[in-house]
């Protein structure tokens, strides 16, 4: 049942007429996910699918198109002779050419997607899969709980590229940016007291929450990845609130914390060479001490990149509609 | 049909939408979405994959890859939209060059009939 | 008898849940429609909640979901009142 509605919601989401419905749509859609990872006997991906799957896409996404849009019905406003909105971005599509790319990619999907059939068809019945490897070592691993065990020691190269790779877009998307300054970002919320109080009340929360989750991790659901997105939202959200808690990070601090994740793997690669040890060894008798201390690294760079990434994208001098004034460019 | 064959069913359906939907659509927003829906069809069958080798203890690797799928796909969606909005804040358009505009992303364009 | 009672609170919840989703589609405009939300899914979750918390295995949990409850209420009050702030100044300057 979960798995029609997932289909459906992302059917009405890729092919609804507005963008901002697509948006929404992307986020009840990740939300179900979350209760498929459930079922599915994952909940950690669940946890980390409703943090930031649903919660810091979707926001990113609807953000982009309303301020996109606010964009074009500001400018719009500001030459009122020039062509309209509509106009200009309503140019009918050359059918042809669009008939001709649709049957292609009917055809690629219809293609992958059986290929992807096929390889499952193929199977060897009731595999054991690396399961019982995993269960087998799991004492030595210094956690508790397997996926946090097969994330931070066993399968630990990903882990430490996948952190690169997040660096990287950091690095990007501040790249992207017209202007170098990132304190230019800082809007003007306007003060909305119930803003200011819910962040107050929330802020607190979220950062307990992101606490115990990281320190859970060890045991059970939970770790690095989701106490970093849990953070990161609430970066988002002080943002959002008119706070400059992100923004106002001096650049070279900004650099240094993001590079937190990366260089603590670092040096948990590099300390077992003296001794002759291959690369990345954790000895297992310290192991809970290490992966807890590459954990606590890895959930402050995440949570510094995924504020970051959402603060960048947005273009300053942009401030929201003012209360009570929405006409005053 | 078992649990698994019901979601890596649904798995894959939603990488072929997805996909569909990437090529088909000209509005980059959308795009977006539909790199997203894909990428979340493809996590499903893994994790499908990873069910049916164990309901009771579900194998952690591919949970594991999952996880870090997830993580890898917000900030590479988050950079796609930094450059989306950086384009449209230079061009205006909200579509690559050379195709033809979609409708403009406006929330609420004129009144909501419904 | 407890999961009796669970279970009509759950059902309760969801019914209300349902009525709440009804009217976002039915009604014409913005506020109207977060009015229906804010009061029938509010009400609906708070009963899905009590019915869990009848449920739970232990205190700790009960009082993880009443947590719950909270946090939600308060995320959702603060939203509701985002969205109607703007859709009211968007409708009023336009």
């Amino acid at each position: 049942m979960v798995v029609a509605i997932l289909v459906w919601l992302a059917a009405w989401a890729l092919f609804t007429g507005r963008v901002f419905r697509s948006g929404v749509l992307f986020i009840a859609f990740g939300l179900t996910m979350a209760i498929a990872w459930v079922r599915l006997g994952a909940p950690d991906i669940a946890l980390a699918e409703a943090a930031i799957g649903a919660g810091v896409i979707g926001v990113s996404i609807l953000h982009a198109a309303v301020q996109m849009a606010d964009r074009e019905r500001r400018e719009q406003r500001a030459r009122p002779d020039g062509p309209p909105v509509e106009a200009r971005t309503t140019v009918p599509p050359r059918w042809s050419r669009l008939r001709g790319r649709t049957l292609a990619s009917l055809v690629a999907a219809g293609a992958l997607g059986g290929i992807l059939v096929g390889a499952v068809w193929r199977l060897p019945e009731a595999p054991a899969g690396l399961g019982p490897l995993v269960d087998a070592r799991l004492s030595e691993s210094g956690a508790s709980h397997p996926v946090t065990a097969v994330l931070l020691n066993f399968r630990a190269y990903d882990t430490w590229l996948e952190i690169g790779v997040l660096l990287l877009t950091a690095l990007a998307a501040l790249a992207v940016r017209r202007e170098t300054d990132l304190r230019t970002a800082i809007r003007s919320a306007g003060g909305d007291p119930l803003v200011a109080s819910f962040t107050g009340q929330a802020v607190p929360v979220v950062i307990l929450t992101g606490v115990l989750l990281l320190s859970v991790g060890t045991f059970g659901p939970g770790g690095a990845f989701q106490a970093g997105a849990m953070l990161g939202a609430l970066g988002v959200l002080l943002y959002l609130a008119g706070h400059r808690a992100v923004t106002a990070i001096p650049g070279t601090t900004l650099r240094l914390w993001l590079m937190l994740g990366i260089v603590a793997f670092l040096i948990a690669a590099v300390a077992p060479l003296p001794a002759g040890d291959p690369l990345l060894r954790i000895p297992s008798g310290r192991a809970t001490a290490t992966i807890l201390a590459i954990e606590v690294a890895v959930t402050a760079s995440i949570a510094l990149t995924l504020a970051l990434l959402f603060v960048t994208a947005i273009p300053p001098r942009d401030p929201p509609m003012p209360p009570g004034r929405s006409d005053r460019a | 049909m078992s649990a698994f064959a019901f979601y890596a069913a649904t798995g894959v359906v939603l990488f072929a939408l997805g996909l569909f939907r990437l090529v088909t659509a000209t509005h980059l927003l959308r795009n977006v979405i539909a790199l997203n829906v894909m990428g979340a069809g493809i996590f499903l069958f893994l994790v499908a994959i990873a069910y049916r080798n164990g309901p009771d203890r579900p194998d952690p690797v591919p949970h594991a890859m999952v996880l870090t799928g997830i993580v890898v796909a917000v900030s590479v969606t988050a950079l796609a939209l930094a450059l989306v909005r950086r384009l449209h804040r230079e061009t205006g358009r909200t579509s690559l060059a050379g195709e033809h505009d979609d409708t403009s992303p406006d929330p609420d364009a004129g009144a909501d009939a419904r | 008898m407890r999961d009796a009672s669970a279970l009509v609170l759950l059902v309760a919840g969801a019914a209300f849940v349902g009525a709440g989703t009804v009217g976002l589609f039915r009604f014409p405009d913005v506020l109207s429609r977060l009015h229906a939300l804010a009061k029938a899914d509010n009400l609906g979750f708070g009963l899905i909640v009590a019915g869990l918390v009848v449920r739970a295995d232990s205190p700790a949990t009960a009082v993880k979901l009443v947590l719950i409850w909270l946090l939600v209420l308060l995320a959702s009050t603060t939203s509701a009142y985002l969205i109607a702030h703007r859709a009211l100044h968007r409708d009023g300057g336009a």
